[in-house]
């Protein structure tokens, strides 16, 4: 049977009234492990959601620290928090809505050596990460491992959302087969985003990843979810599985996950440091 | 034959800020040369060295994407919408 107490039954009371979750479907989250990779603009909300939602488990993982002009978006943080640990001052938010809620804090860089023991632990992994390499890693640990993906991009005005279930339709790979070289598309930093867009886009990633848990409706697997907020429109692009994906298709040619090389922005990094 | 082509905001410099325009053409690689011959420097963007689409943009005439299609021959009609989608990560940001 269930395991609540009192107050988690008047604390989840408005999910257990729902016909698709009830009290079996309240415990299924309560069992679930979800990782959250990046506690910025997207993990901000997604993880703030799944924790007030009694995801058991949430682990975040994220190596930088808190900075003032990341307050416009990523609003797990606030301004006392400025210099302290991205990870840690999202799980003090987290804890303080949800004490039922185990988050685990992980203030390291995700990298092949640690992603995929990492993503094992999970049931469901929420990329949020600013940076191409890190986002294939994440895809291509998800598929190795047949863990759900749930993936959101955001920039200026316009946010994408894709559900990665290994096995199932395509993974971000299928979509993007590579990463544009650096300099080629640019960043949150460089390019600007409404702050907002990360919660339209990461609040939609924390419904994903509850339906995945569940195991009912339909995901964005196979359709790609395209928000313009300017415009303010959704809409929806069919994306199939590239049976030559080099992860998840027929004869896949990468079997463990690797890093892109990145040189090229170390080298910027470099130059602007330079510069300065 | 007209069709509609949006713009991501990464090319909207090149398209006078529009985020939509409307160009002729029969199939895909038309629409596209259009687009070029209206806003040079469009083709660039899209195309690698060896004149392939590149990899981290993706382009749909409806909602289908051309890939799964005929690629830049795919054919499209009046009234037809073109999207030009390329890779974004963003999310976290310093």
């Amino acid at each position: 049977m269930f395991s609540f107490t009192e107050d988690e039954i008047q604390r989840y009371s408005r999910h257990i009234l729902l016909q698709e979750v009830g009290g079996k479907g309240q415990q299924r989250l309560k069992d679930s492990k979800v990782l959250v990779v990046g506690a910025g603009g997207l993990g901000s909300p997604s993880a703030y959601y799944l924790a007030a939602a009694g995801v058991g488990t949430i682990g975040i993982i994220d190596d930088d620290v808190v900075e003032l002009s990341n307050l416009q978006r990523q609003i797990l943080h606030d301004t006392a928090n400025v210099g302290k640990p991205k990870a840690e001052s999202a799980a003090e938010r987290l804890r303080a809505l949800n004490p039922g809620v185990e988050v685990r804090v992980i203030k390291e860089r995700l990298d092949e050596n640690n992603v995929m023991d990492l993503v094992r632990q999970y049931d469901v992994v929420v990329d949020g990460v600013d940076n191409f390499p890190t986002r294939y890693l994440v895809n291509d640990a998800c598929v190795l491992t047949g863990t759900p993906l749930v993936d959101a991009g955001i920039l200026r005005w316009d946010g994408l959302c894709l559900t990665v279930k290994p096995g199932e339709g395509p993974c971000y790979r299928c979509l993007f087969p590579e990463p544009p070289p650096a300099g080629m598309v640019p960043s949150c930093q460089e390019a600007g985003v409404i702050g907002a867009i990360a919660g339209v886009m990461g609040t939609i990633q924390a419904t994903e990843v509850i339906k995945v848990l569940l195991g009912i409706g339909e995901t964005y697997t196979g359709r790609i979810l395209m928000f313009d907020a300017l415009k303010g429109e959704f809409r929806e692009l069919k994306s199939e599985r590239d049976k030559n994906c080099p992860v998840c298709g027929d004869n896949p040619t990468i079997t463990e996950p690797k890093a892109y090389d990145l040189t090229c922005e170390i080298q910027i990094a470099r130059v602007s440091s330079a510069a300065n | 034959m007209a069709v509609n082509v949006r713009i991501p905001v990464l090319l909207r410099s090149l398209t006078q800020n529009q985020g939509e325009v409307s160009v002729e053409g029969s199939t895909v690689k038309e629409v596209i040369e259009q687009l070029e011959a209206k806003f040079p420097g469009i083709q660039e963007r899209l195309y690698d060295e060896e004149g392939k689409l590149r990899r981290f943009i993706n382009i749909y005439v409806n909602s289908e994407d051309i890939r799964s299609q005929q690629g830049e021959e795919t054919a499209v009609k009046d009234g037809d919408e073109i999207s030009i989608v390329p890779a974004i990560a963003g999310g976290l940001g310093a």
